[in-house]
């Protein structure tokens, strides 16, 4: 297909086209992708290489007090005029030796075996009662070994930015250029180098609470901590005896795995398409022309979407009880006998549709929501050049308003697929997963891989096996989402309107 | 024939208007039963009425008077989600805004890789991590307490850049240029000029962060396991639903719903406009 045929297809065949052409071409861009991974890390060596010439130079040709700085950080700033900027440098040097020696040296060594026993069990000899034995804690262990990493590695940064500067400040000096005093190099940071000023505080929350704790998870997946490794306790790298385990090696874990697979892929689908055509059936409908009271009707849809989830959810649950109001209703109009209800929550099969009927419910409002937006944005003359033409509203519906809805909301039904897949609210608050199954390793009938991860940590403590269903979900999410991200493409043209 | 056409068209539009009433109904029924069933003077749980019999403003009263510190402790729930919502609020404004600033307008080296990092970094949904954040904190000794659940809610909030960063790529570029020109340095370009003319989202960013803390469930299970007195609103009506409280406690649950409901629903009719412009805001348009 050549360019012209190309640009001549509608949104929605276009949409298609990149599809099929992203998979034709899936072989041909592996082997680009690896390529040029193995490029990068070529030139990340060629780098590496660069540098240590380039510091070995420095080091020889530089002056005594950049030759001092190589050891002592901060040493040649100090002497070459900016004092304080030079004791800061120092007293990271100092700092850091003092917590690896003084702190986390005696961790960092045990990072590879985890820790072991420090006092075999004995009896006390005074009172004849026994004394368990004694053990490192694995965990603390891991965490501030951890830590001790990437602690080091910014002491690796700080240490070659100190050798820059002095470089820097030489080079200065040598050719008379003028030195700035710290009340400068502050001011650059509210100017030159306003986003070091900005991005310097999120960076650092983000590295401690999203970075480090991902890092970690990652490394719980490879060891054995469960409930017979019970907190504070010793526990053991196993290598991918989990992820083994999760796909084959352990019976039930694997049985469950793949049935909760199936079921939330299952449940994502339905819920994603249910909700997206309901959704824009509705919102349809409060748009069409001559439909007065348009926003009041929104308004009432929205109204769920506002109410916090969990409210309207608990109170659903309750509802669908077995004495709960909707089995009440049914025997008030005489559906049911005084004494029979429906087993809403309860049976294996109806609780799945009865969770995919209350997702609607849940997820309806936030497809009009959106959806009402992008229907007023349809330029109209579309629908005029079509009337004009002789299109009636089913044709023009067809032909205009779906393949256009569809070509604009795709990366928002995408998310929201991704979003149901970790639907984790709908879940717990409504059938908490079950019923349970027998069958099952610790899960139930409606439990999605996340609802599972959840119940395994905060009851079943089986902390290896959550991590290692955390990482697969996020391979998983990460992918789908890439490859959205890549055929919107919408951060290529971030530019388009300033 | 015009005659016809209006006919048909009026039919049509009677239909539709049938059935988005009783598509409103059914949206709305839940919580009208929720409203009534808080203002119901039955003591027991499922009641064989729909309609209540008798009315009472009971449930609000006792919700506030008749604390229970070891069980129930409704005020001091609100209170501590309030906290909550308004310190994660002021962190996490503070750092989508000066995140995404600096993604759209400040260039530096390296700037297309981090932006690609925080991106892969935010489609991360944080829950997946919770064991390794939940000893992360317990070592810093910040579980059992609502200092824990401020510091998780409003750390990651960095990587939410993607709604506001489009937003401030819309803001003309001319604008920060003159300024620059008139000696204004880029500190002063953001709080100054950026920063007042990206009101709507500005309102949408304290919006949502003040509305995630009422609504999170996970971490507050997570953190605040048994400090029935750290609860929040979330897992403390999760908890007076429970097996063993709910015959004492669903009237004055929904009742606590309803409180907490109310506002939160003003704030989001009011954010709605804003809503629709972020949703849609990021996506391509054919």
């Amino acid at each position: 297909m050549n360019f012209i045929e190309y640009v001549q297809l509608n949104p929605f065949q276009k949409f298609w086209y990149k599809l099929k052409m992203f998979f034709v071409n899936l072989p041909k861009n592996l082997g680009k992708f690896f390529k040029f991974i193995g490029m990068k890390i070529a030139a990340f060596f060629i780098g590496i290489g660069h540098a240590f010439k380039f510091y070995g130079t420095s080091f020889v040709k530089g002056d005594w007090s950049t030759k001092i700085s190589y050891a002592i950080m901060g040493f040649g700033i100090m002497v070459k005029g900016q004092i304080i900027k030079g004791i800061v440098f120092l007293a990271v040097e100092v700092a850091y030796f003092a917590f690896m020696i003084g702190f986390a040296w005696n961790y960092l060594s045990k990072f590879l075996s985890l820790g072991g026993v420090i006092a075999p069990a004995s009896i006390d000899p005074v009172y004849g009662t026994k004394i368990p034995e004694k053990t490192d804690d694995s965990m603390i262990i891991m965490l501030y070994s951890v830590l001790a990493i990437i602690v080091t590695i910014l002491f690796i940064f700080l240490y070659i930015v100190n050798i820059r500067v002095n470089v820097a400040l030489e080079e200065r000096r040598k050719n008379g250029e003028h030195i700035n005093t710290l009340g400068e190099d502050i001011k650059t940071l509210l100017d030159e180098r306003y986003h070091v000023t900005l991005l310097s505080l999120p960076t650092l929350l983000i590295c401690t609470f999203t970075v480090l704790p991902l890092i970690f998870m990652i490394l719980i997946a490879f060891t054995n901590f469960d409930r017979d490794h019970s907190m504070g306790g010793l526990f053991d790298w196993i290598g991918f005896q989990n992820f083994a385990d999760v796909f084959v090696s352990n019976p039930k874990k694997a049985a469950t795995f793949q049935t909760l697979v199936g079921w939330t892929l299952c449940w994502a689908v339905i819920a994603t398409i249910s909700c997206y055509i309901v959704g824009v059936i509705i919102a349809l409908m409060i748009n069409k022309k001559g439909i007065k009271c348009k926003s009041l009707f929104r308004t009432m849809f929205v109204m769920t979407v506002a109410v916090p989830q969990f409210v309207t959810l608990l109170l659903m649950a309750q509802m669908l009880n077995d004495d709960g109001f909707f089995n009440v209703l049914l025997r008030h109009m005489g559906v049911l006998g005084e004494m029979d209800y429906i087993k809403f929550l309860t049976d294996p099969w109806i609780a799945k549709i009865t969770v995919l009927v209350v997702n609607l419910w849940i997820g309806v409002p936030y497809t009009i929501l959106s959806a009402s937006g992008i229907l007023m944005n349809i330029p109209e003359e579309l629908y005029e050049s079509a009337r004009i033409d002789g299109a009636g509203p089913v044709v023009t519906f067809g032909k205009i308003t779906l393949p256009y809805m569809l070509f604009v909301m795709t990366p928002a039904l995408i998310q929201q697929f991704i979003g149901n897949i970790n639907n984790f609210n709908v879940i717990y608050f409504l059938t908490g997963g079950g019923p349970t199954d027998p069958f099952l390793y610790n899960a139930g009938n409606t439990d999605l891989l996340v609802t599972w991860l959840f119940n395994l940590t905060t009851s079943y403590n089986d902390y290896s096996l959550a991590a290692t269903i955390g990482i697969l979900v996020f391979i998983f999410c990460a992918t789908l989402s890439l490859i959205t991200f890549n055929m919107t493409r919408s951060s290529k043209d971030e530019e388009a309107f300033s | 024939m015009i005659k016809s056409y209006k006919l048909r068209r009026n039919i049509s539009n009677a239909i539709i208007y049938v059935i988005l009433t009783i598509l409103c109904l059914i949206w709305i029924m839940p919580l009208v039963w929720l409203i009534m069933t808080s203002f119901s003077g039955e003591g027991v749980v499922y009641s064989t009425n729909i309609i209540p019999s008798s009315w009472t403003l009971d449930n609000y009263i006792k919700l506030f008077t008749e604390v229970d510190p070891s069980k129930v402790n409704y005020p001091r729930w609100f209170l501590n989600t309030f906290i909550v919502a308004c310190f994660s609020c002021v962190i996490s404004t503070l750092s989508v805004l000066m995140v995404s600033y600096t993604f759209s307008r400040l260039r530096f080296k390296s700037r297309k890789k981090i932006i690609n990092i925080g991106f892969i970094l935010g489609m991360f949904p944080g829950f997946l991590t919770m064991v390794a954040i939940y000893y992360l904190l317990k070592i810093m000794g910040l579980t059992q307490n609502i200092v824990g659940l401020i510091v998780v809610y409003s750390a990651g909030a960095g990587l939410g850049f993607a709604i506001s960063k489009g937003f401030f790529d819309t803001v003309p570029r001319a604008l920060d240029e003159a300024a620059t020109i008139d000696g204004a340095t880029r500190n002063q370009i953001f709080w100054k000029i950026i920063l007042p003319m990206s009101k709507p989202i500005v309102v949408y960013t304290i919006l949502t962060s003040f509305t995630g803390p009422w609504a999170d469930f996970i971490f507050a299970k997570l953190l605040l396991v048994d400090q029935v007195d750290q609860y929040t609103i979330a897992i403390g009506l999760w908890r007076m639903v429970d097996k063993n409280y709910i015959n004492d406690y669903f009237h004055q649950f929904c009742a606590g719903s309803v409180i907490v409901a109310v506002p939160i629903t003003a704030l989001f009719l009011k954010m709605q406009k804003y809503y629709v412009e972020g949703v849609t805001g990021g996506a391509v348009k054919g």
